[in-house]
This record gives C-alpha cells, structure tokens and sequence, in this order.
C-alpha cells in the first residue's frame, strides 16, 4: 500500500511538472516575459518578481522598485521600459490611479548597469471618473510606434501612445476608450491586425477566480477591437484565448513572446492552482493563430503517442521487420451467419524478440498501430526545460528504448533511456497546433536542429523552417 | 473583330483563373506500351539529370526470375538477404558492366505470364516450388524519357517476365568537385536497395509504390570524378519502376553532375 502512495506520489509530480512551471513560480499579475542576456524575466503586483536561466525553473530575484499593480515590460533597442501602476485599482474605495513607466539598460540585478530611471508619469484617472488606471499594458508595432493600454472593470479600457524613445507620453496625445468590461488589457500586432487582449472574469479570488482572457481585434490601433461574431469590446465583446484548466484556475494578464517564426508563448497567471496550494503562479503556454484569433495551445501531456509527420503523414517507427498481425485474410465473401469475433491488436510481446538488441535507427511509414510505431512520451523533471516547455524523453511503448539525435546530424534509437542530453527533446506546439520536436544536444553538432522529414519515410534533424512541413509533426495521443 | 479578340482575351484571362488550369499543354492518356516511350537506348557519351534532378542513364540488367506471389513479404531482412546473394561477377564493382555484354545467372524459373484471359494470371499460385534454371541475362543502356525508370516496361518489352523479378540498374555520378552534404533520394515500386560507392545508402522495405523522395540516405559526399550508385529493385505482382535523385541539405536537386554508363 505504502509502495502505491508513493508510486502515485511520483506520477503526480510527474503530471505536475509537465503542467506548470517549476520552481517557485509564485506571482500575481505578471508582466509579459522578457529575455535579458540569456535569462528570462517576469515582473508582478507588489514589486519584485521571478527569473529563469532556461524559461520553464522559475525562482524569485528579479527587482522592480516602486510597489504598485500590474506592471509589463518591454525590449525596446537595447533597453528595457517598464511600467506600472503606482495605486492598487480602486480596492481602497477610489479611482485615481497613476501609471508609470521607467527605463534600465538590463533587467540583471547584478549587473554594475542595473539602474532604474526615475518613473514618469504616462496615463492617469482621477477620483470618479469612468476609468481606473492600473494594469498597463505595452506593444510597439512593426511601424515603431508604442502603445500603451491601461484600465479595470470600472468603466473603460484605454489607449494612448507614447514616444518609444522616451517612454514618455507622445506631445498632444489624447486617451481613447477602446473596450469596457475587462481589466489586464494588452495589445498584440499580427499581420496588419491590432489585437486587444484583455481579461474578463472575477479577479484575486484563488482557485475561485472566473478569470479568462478575451480577444478582439481591428485594422487600426484604436479600435473599434471587434471579436468573432461581430461585437465590439466597447460593447463586452471578445473570444475566448484561455480559460481555465482542470486544475488550474483564473487566467489573467496575457503577455506574447515571440521565439521565433511559428513558435510563439503566451505567459499570464493561474490566480489558483490546486497543485500549489491554489496559490497564484505564472503560466506558460504556446500560443496558437487558428482562422487568425489568438488561443491556448499544450503543454506536451505525459502519455502514449503517434507522431506523425506533417509531410505525408507517416509515423515515426523503429526500422525493424514487419510482423505480419493474424485477422482478416480470406474472409472476402463470407456471409453475416459467419459469427465475428474482436481479434486483438499486436502486443509488443509478439515481436520484441525480432528486434535487434542494440541501436535501431527510425523512419517513417504508414500508421498500422505496431509496437515499433507507439511511442511514450514523458517529462524528465530533473532535466530543466526551454520557455514554457520540460525536456521530455521517447520511448517505445512498454520498453526504454528511447529516441536519440546522432553524429552526423541524424537520429536513432539507443536500447535504453540514461538521460544524456541527446535523449532529451524539447517538444513544442507551433502556431498552428502542429509541433516541433528538438533535442537537447547533438552529438558532435552545435547547431539547434529539429526532427525533420528529408523523405517521406526518412526522418534526420536538419534546421527548424516553420514555413515547411517537414519540420512539423503530429502528435496524437493513443 | 475587337470585340471578338477582346472576348477571347476575357475568356483566356478568366481559365486562367479556374483551378488547376495551368495553360500547360493537355496530355492525353497513350495506351501503347512500347519501349521507346519510355526510355531509349543510350547514344550520347554522357547524360546530364532532368530539371528535377532524377538521374536518367542506368545500365539495366534484363530482370532475374525471384517469384514471390505477394510483396507483403518485403521485409528488411528478406531483401538484405535476397540483395546479399552474388547473382553475376563485378555485382556492386566500382567497375561497371560493359553495355551489351551477358552475364549468366541461376534463377528460379517461372513460366511467362499468360495474359490471354484479359488480366495478368501472375504465377501459378498452387506451384510455391521453382525449379532452379540458368538463364543468360544482357547489360543494356538506357535514357529514361520519365523523371522515372519504367522497370515493368524494360522488362515486358525485352524479356518474358514480368512479376516476381529482381532488377539490377547501375550508373555512374560524374562531379567536377566534391558536393558534400547531399543524399540519395528514391522511390521505387517495391522494394529496393541502393549503394553509392560501394556503402549502403537507402533500402525501402516494404510493399512499396513508387514516390518521388520517399527514402534518403543520409548525408554523403560526391566526390570529384566518378561516383558509382548501384540499385536493385524487387517486386512480385504489380508495377516495377524507380526514381532517384540527389537533392541538396534545403531539398533541391543536384544537377551540376553528369552520368555515363562506363
């Protein structure tokens, strides 16, 4: 009995690694996600907030004077704005709030050049008015110019623009209201279309916060930020990006990060998450373009899989003999009195033993659900991750045999899983929900290659292209 | 007139528009069967690839008689071990056989195919048991006119079998420089297995048709000079043919490359 609790203990760190980010990745509000020479930073309510050398080990360090609510950060040239602001949302009974921002050449807490500029003020609302200026939000769009998006649920989201090299408010700029009904709000620029994010839902409740992020979006950074069906965000319009999860609740403050062409994250909030005491953490998920509106994609689940590539469709299979499965010869022409009968699938039992012993090299080849086609793929906990993501291990279903990049920029398998970095694979939900599988190292390569289709029954590692098939791949679980 | 001509200008501007209409020259569907349509014998001192890159000069070797009534039997083993037996002298040589000359090979002997009943009988599926025979096979040079090698057509237009064959095709890579990083990309319907300078390069298992870039070798080296590719394909029932290329580290075809047979 003693040795299933514990096993079950072990599965569900496991499950729980493979969730969420870990660590200590305890904040509330967070700024968007920022890389500062090779580490990850993320700013919350109250000051302070949480660091990560590889984007998926979150612990607390990173230093934002001033207190308040709700910052967000942004890169722009070689320096970092970021704002905040200095009141709390209305929570004392007024209105008047103040946002902020400030400049730092890194974001580095021990860096001789970390320095904060003095804060300047950029957007405020007074006592009654219909807006309560907290929770800024930052884009710069692809024509340079910076926008600043701030308010609650008391009255009005609103827009003003400042000057990108000042951070300062542009001269004669005037607040416009852009959406009701929401707070966190954020813009995003995607092919021409401004998006308004923002964050509906019951705020700073735990594990019983209805928080989840909304999206509209329009041709002009104005607005009208019009959603799916047609209504505008003035009117509470928006569709839903991400909403709560099974045992993650609350979703709010989105930010974007852009990794590169068709990899991008989203990181917000889980305001209660049952695996941590229904404590608020960050959150980190892949972001998915689907018919051009935003949404949530996966965090790779522990469990069996297909996968599949995107080029033709085959599956990733151990180069091994065909064994042919009984059933179903011969019985063209029978008549219905001929009685049926559920015939098993092929097990792994029935062909292991016609598997050489030591390293198979794959391909890929039409799915036929075989033991050399079934794959588990699980999180390794003690292996650190990449934005948003763990390392994961590959294995043949029911066996340790276990996917491996190789010399030469190629890829096999070794008979079983020790952990070396060519083992490990960083597994990532691209923008439109396919996937791209990398490993950790390549043995006697420094470059960063992916699982890739160079035939249609030939799988390699060669460089990540989002604009191609052969980089992509499907995972589907069993 | 205007009118006419502008009609027509109208007309041809929105076909262009239909989907799939290309303006590419209609092919009409060509029942024949001879040889010439699909490859003729090689004259030329040297050939160069097609515009996709797909190497069109092989010496083909008339098929050997391996019956087998299904392909399904085409595992990686089965065809290592049938491309593994020494069918004639200079097999994988970096020599090549000369055009024209005969090798003699002991083959399992299969009566030809009757094709007086419409469809093909294939074998005589209640004789599993073949009698050994010795049969003397010719060396033959030819250009595909496809971006494949119509195997099945070499073989129903020079010899009496069809199915349950293997075919032996060599050719040879001449480079100017060493191309590093390219692979050996075919298809071929069935199985088949193919060297490049005397190393194993690609096999394709399996009850395989035919499609462009379905299996690579992986990274390899054309030297400057000569680089000797030797295939062989086998099939039981059904189509034969085969289509390979070098393609470059982003895909694309290696064409700066010349082939001979000698």
């Amino acid at each position: 009995m003693k040795k299933n609790i514990f096993l079950a203990l072990v599965c569900a760190f496991i499950s729980l690694s493979a969730a969420a980010q870990v660590g200590a990745p305890y904040i509330h509000d967070p700024s968007t996600i920022v890389e500062c020479d090779g580490k990850y930073y993320t700013f919350g309510t109250g000051g302070g907030g949480l660091m990560s050398a590889d984007g998926w080990v979150w612990e607390g360090g990173a230093v934002r004077p001033g207190g308040g609510a709700a910052p967000d950060a942004i890169k722009i040239g070689d320096r970092y704005l970021v704002g905040y602001s200095t009141t709390g949302g209305g929570l004392g009974g007024g209105h008047a709030g103040k946002i902020v921002t400030m400049w730092n050449k890194t974001l580095d807490p021990e860096s001789p050049d970390f320095a904060y500029t003095d804060p300047i003020e950029v957007a405020n609302s007074v006592v009654d008015e219909d807006c309560d200026a907290i929770d800024i939000g930052l884009l710069m769009d692809d024509n340079g110019r910076l926008f600043c998006t701030y308010g609650t649920y008391f009255g009005n989201i609103r827009m003003v623009e400042l000057d990108p090299k000042t951070g300062a408010r542009l001269a004669g700029n005037q607040p416009v209201d852009v959406a009701i009904d929401c707070e966190a709000s954020i813009m995003i620029y995607r092919d021409g279309w401004y998006y308004l994010l923002g964050t509906h839902g019951t705020c700073c409740d735990g594990v019983n916060s209805t928080y989840n992020i909304v999206a509209g979006r329009s041709r002009n950074p104005y607005g009208p930020f019009i959603d799916n069906v047609g209504r505008d965000m003035l009117a509470g319009g928006g569709k839903m990006v991400v909403a709560a999860d099974e045992r993650q609740f609350g979703a709010g403050h989105f930010g974007r990060y852009i990794v590169e062409p068709g990899v991008e994250k989203m990181s917000f909030h889980w305001e209660g998450d049952l695996d941590r005491s229904g404590r608020s953490v960050l959150a980190i998920r892949p972001i998915i373009w689907r018919d051009g509106w935003p949404e949530a994609g996966e965090i790779v689940k522990d469990g069996n899989y297909k996968i599949l590539s995107r080029r033709r469709g085959y599956a990733l299979e151990l180069t091994v003999d065909f064994v042919r499965a009984q059933g179903g010869r011969g019985m063209f022409g029978r008549g219905a009195d001929v009685p049926v009968e559920s015939l098993p699938g092929q097990s792994i039992v029935d062909v292991i033993r016609t598997w050489p012993e030591g390293e198979i090299p794959v391909r890929a080849n039409d799915y036929m659900a075989r033991p050399h086609q079934q794959w588990t793929i699980q999180a390794v906990p003690s292996a650190g991750g990449y934005l948003g993501g763990p390392y994961y291990k590959i294995l043949i279903q029911g066996t340790n045999r276990a996917l491996a990049a190789a010399e030469g920029g190629e890829v096999t398998t070794v008979p079983a899983f020790t952990g070396a970095d060519e083992q490990l694979w960083r597994i990532e939900q691209l923008t439109d929900g396919t996937y791209r599988i990398m490993p950790k190292a390549i043995p006697g390569c420094d470059e960063q290659l992916c699982l890739y289709s160079v035939g249609d029954s030939t799988p390699t590692l060669a460089k990540f292209d989002f604009n191609n098939d052969n980089a992509k791949w499907d995972l589907k679980m069993r | 007139m205007k009118n006419t001509i502008s009609s027509f200008c109208v007309v041809m501007a929105l076909m262009l528009l239909i989907p799939g209409f290309s303006g590419r020259a209609q092919v009409y569907a060509d029942s024949s069967t001879d040889l010439e349509k699909y490859m003729v014998p090689a004259t030329t001192p040297n050939a160069v690839p097609n515009p996709q890159g797909f190497l069109g000069r092989w010496l083909l070797l008339e098929p050997i008689s391996k019956p087998n009534r299904s392909n399904t039997v085409f595992t990686d083993s089965y065809i290592r071990e049938v491309f593994g037996v020494q069918y004639f002298p200079g097999q994988l040589s970096s020599t090549l056989p000369k055009e024209g000359s005969k090798v003699k090979v002991t083959v399992e002997y299969q009566p030809p195919v009757d094709l007086s009943g419409g469809r093909p009988m294939g074998f005589n599926m209640a004789a599993p048991q073949y009698e050994q025979k010795q049969v003397q096979l010719q060396w033959r040079a030819f250009d595909s006119k496809r971006f494949n090698v119509k195997l099945f057509r070499f073989a129903t237009n020079l010899t009496e079998d069809r199915y349950g064959v293997i075919f032996w095709a060599c050719t040879v890579v001449n480079c100017e420089e060493d191309i590093p990083n390219v692979r050996l990309a075919v298809g071929s319907n069935s199985a088949s297995m193919w060297w490049v300078n005397g190393e194993e390069a690609v096999v394709l298992s399996g009850d395989r048709r035919m499609v462009m870039d379905d299996c690579t070798s992986k990274r390899l080296t054309l030297h400057k000079g000569r680089n000797v590719i030797w295939g062989a394909v086998i099939n039981g029932p059904g189509m034969s043919d085969f289509c390979a290329r070098f393609i470059d580290e982003a895909g694309n075809p290696v064409r700066n490359i010349t082939l001979t047979t000698k």
